[in-house]
């Protein structure tokens, strides 16, 4: 075969490598879009946070030590142990069900009923305080993620495709890995919402508010639930963004990626953001290998979007969104 | 007591359906012009009009504009920054390539250039709604962002890719450029914004503005008592890109005088103007100058209390400052979701009734 189409094999993927980080971040939306018709804008804030809050965790740093330095002079950093991954990870998880219970509790309550951009409008409100607050609590520099994943190139893949083609593959085993939690998190997540009472609860809550409350389903407590399984998303989207490329501000902004994921796949289809994923993934890949070089490339930043767009332009609710049925 | 409409007979139609139907209002409103006009310019100087008053002229423009297609079209619209990019571009080009003509015309010419831009990414509205079409338009945002940052004929192939305002006058007197004074950045700004206001103001409750609100209330019914989606969807863009367009350019040439598009039109400036019509109330005039002076104000203000009035480490002061604006936003819609223009609203109504509520 020809170098360039081994190459644009390889490029194509690593584009479906990518997709699947970003049909990560894409899950959370879904979750709570289906939950409660929230479009939750402040998903990306939220896996930043959680990867902060475990590097944290696990290095021992005292939260609010910048705060606390501040007003009272003195200089506290680190209680000075440092967590296992394993201990780090479920306390973070903690941390996240705590925090939807607080936002439940603290905004989405006084919300309901609110119109739909409203709504969105007090996730973006909700977006700009987290991401304040983790710069508050864990200090706003950027730090290293490690909980064991292995990174760098598949030894393997790279073996095998030299042997047959001549020319070694190179996927990066952290993307391996990424693809496998993905799936078992679809799995678990379709298990959970099929076969378990409240996953029942759950999809009654998507499918009729109000009949769902007269049969007698907490619609608080579904949603704390929601926004827990959204927040663990979140941490399983931190780590693996975060052991690939640091933990930084810039980790909030993989939320403007998954968001024509989301437009592609339809808002409201768990399956729709894997596939809409791997389809974003690996268009954004190629369109920058053939044609980035002609037009000055860095077209990563907006082909998404336009893909999506010419997308909906032939079907208005994304590949496998519920159909938009309108009337007067 | 001294608020209210009795005695103030209308004896036209022309006066039934003015604008301020009290004349304390006409008077408030006469006041505030007169205090605009003739006061402010004396006493502004470099700091007020550069922390406060300038970007409060510009981003009301900017709310104005969006307000017309988020409030009163019903359009969500999240590619704001990318819009103003375009203004800033187009006022640049159209400054540097033809020197002689009036920077008045070019603000206006770059508005118009907004428009055509806007009415095209504003094409896919016509199948695309809610949310979807909030995020189709964040296609806008990073591809114009991305288009002025890859092609140098944008900014005239300069070295670091940025462009600069040169200096241009009005009257004798400089507009833009390093050597402009407070008062006529100040002037300069007020002048478009008044012009723009009234023009809104009057769309608005004409024939087209009853169509942008028949599309918002329900597309289907106004498409059935015979309101073209197509042309009142288009319209809207046009009119609120043009908008945009225009408060852009002012912000390039005025207020920044040299911008680089990534920082001066990312897709913070797209939300932050979002915040601004929805926290001054969708589908209002007031609304709109309200939102927009209360997000200038915000940062000025707790950044003089937190860094001049506690003496915290800048970057810290700015986090607070974020989780502030975030933690205001929140407890503004859980409060208020229709906004400052609502609090106004109803605080007019108490004071017609006062001092005898019953």
């Amino acid at each position: 075969m020809p170098d360039q189409l081994l190459y644009a094999i390889e490029v194509s993927l690593n584009g479906l490598m990518a997709g699947i980080m970003y049909s990560l971040v894409a899950l959370g939306f879904v979750l709570i879009f289906k939950a409660s018709g929230i479009f939750n804008y402040a998903q990306g804030v939220l896996a930043l946070f959680a990867a902060l809050t475990l590097v944290g965790l696990q290095q021992g740093q005292i939260p609010f030590s910048h705060v606390i330095n501040a007003i009272f002079g003195t200089d506290l950093h680190s209680f000075g142990w440092t967590l296992p991954s394993v201990v780090a990870i479920a306390l973070t998880a903690l941390v996240m069900v705590g925090m939807a219970w607080l936002i439940e509790r603290l905004v989405l309550k006084h919300l309901v009923n609110q119109e739909p951009i409203i709504l969105f409008m007090a996730t973006i409100g909700l977006a700009y305080f987290l991401e304040g607050l983790g710069d508050v609590m864990w200090g706003a520099d950027i730090k290293k993620l490690d909980v064991g994943l292995p990174q760098g190139i598949n030894e393997t893949i790279d073996a095998v495709t030299f042997n047959a083609f001549g020319y070694g593959f190179f996927i990066d085993n952290l993307d391996i890995i990424a693809a496998f939690v993905a799936a078992a998190l679809v799995l678990s997540l379709t298990l959970f919402s099929q076969y378990t009472k409240y996953g029942r609860a759950l999809r009654a809550v998507a499918d009729d508010h109000q009949a769902a409350l007269s049969v007698g389903i907490s619609l608080r407590f579904i949603w704390v639930l929601v926004w827990s399984i959204a927040g663990f998303v979140a941490l399983v989207a931190g780590i693996m963004w975060g052991s690939k490329s640091g933990v930084q501000f810039s980790l909030s902004l993989i939320a403007l990626k998954a968001l024509p994921v989301l437009m592609l796949g339809g808002f409201t289809s768990i399956p729709g953001a894997i596939v809409g994923g791997l389809i974003i993934g690996m268009g954004e890949k190629l369109f920058e290998f053939f044609a980035g070089p002609l037009i000055g490339g860095a077209t990563e930043n907006w082909f998404a979007y336009v893909l999506a767009l010419l997308f909906l332009v032939f079907r208005p609710q994304g590949l496998f969104g519920e159909k938009i049925i309108e009337r007067v | 007591m001294l608020y209210r409409e009795a005695g103030d007979f209308k004896t036209s139609y022309v006066k039934d359906s003015q604008t301020f139907p009290i004349k304390a209002d006409r008077m408030a409103y006469f006041a505030l012009l007169a205090v605009a006009f003739g006061v402010v310019p004396f006493l502004i100087n470099d700091y007020w009009a550069n922390a406060v008053f300038v970007p409060f002229l510009i981003y009301a423009i900017a709310a104005i504009g969006l307000n017309i297609l988020t409030g009163y079209c019903g359009q969500v619209s999240l590619g704001t920054g990318g819009f103003m990019a375009v203004g800033a571009y187009a006022v640049y080009k159209l400054m540097t390539t033809f020197p002689d003509v009036p920077i008045l015309i070019h603000v206006l010419l770059a508005g118009g250039v907004t428009a055509i831009v806007g009415v095209l990414f504003g094409l896919p509205s016509l199948r695309i709604k809610g949310f979807y079409l909030a995020v189709a338009t964040l296609a806008a945002q990073f591809f114009l962002v991305w288009l002025f940052n890859k092609v140098p004929w944008f900014y005239n192939y300069s070295a670091s890719g940025q462009i600069t305002a040169p200096e241009r006058t009005m009257f004798g007197i400089a507009v833009t450029g390093a050597s402009t004074p407070a008062w006529a950045k100040y002037l300069f700004c007020l002048v478009i914004l008044v012009a723009l206001a009234w023009l809104a103001r009057n769309l608005t409750r004409g024939m087209i503005g009853r169509k942008w609100m028949a599309i918002r209330d329900m597309d289907i019914a106004a498409e059935i008592i015979g309101v073209n989606p197509l042309t009142t969807k288009l319209s809207a863009f046009a009119v609120s890109s043009f908008f945009i367009g225009v408060s852009g350019a002012l912000f390039f040439a005025v207020y920044l005088g040299a911008a680089e598009v990534g920082e001066a039109f990312g897709i913070n400036k797209s939300f932050l103007i979002l915040f601004m019509v929805i926290i001054g109330g969708l589908g209002s005039m007031f609304g709109s100058f309200a939102g927009a002076a209360f997000l200038v104000l915000l940062p000025v203000l707790l950044k003089n209390v937190l860094v001049g009035g506690l003496g915290w480490p800048t970057d810290l002061a700015a986090h607070i400052e974020l989780m502030i604006v975030g933690g205001l936003i929140i407890v503004f819609l859980i409060l208020e979701p229709h906004g400052l223009a609502q609090l106004w609203r109803v605080a007019k109504e108490k004071l017609r009734l006062w001092p005898f509520p019953h």
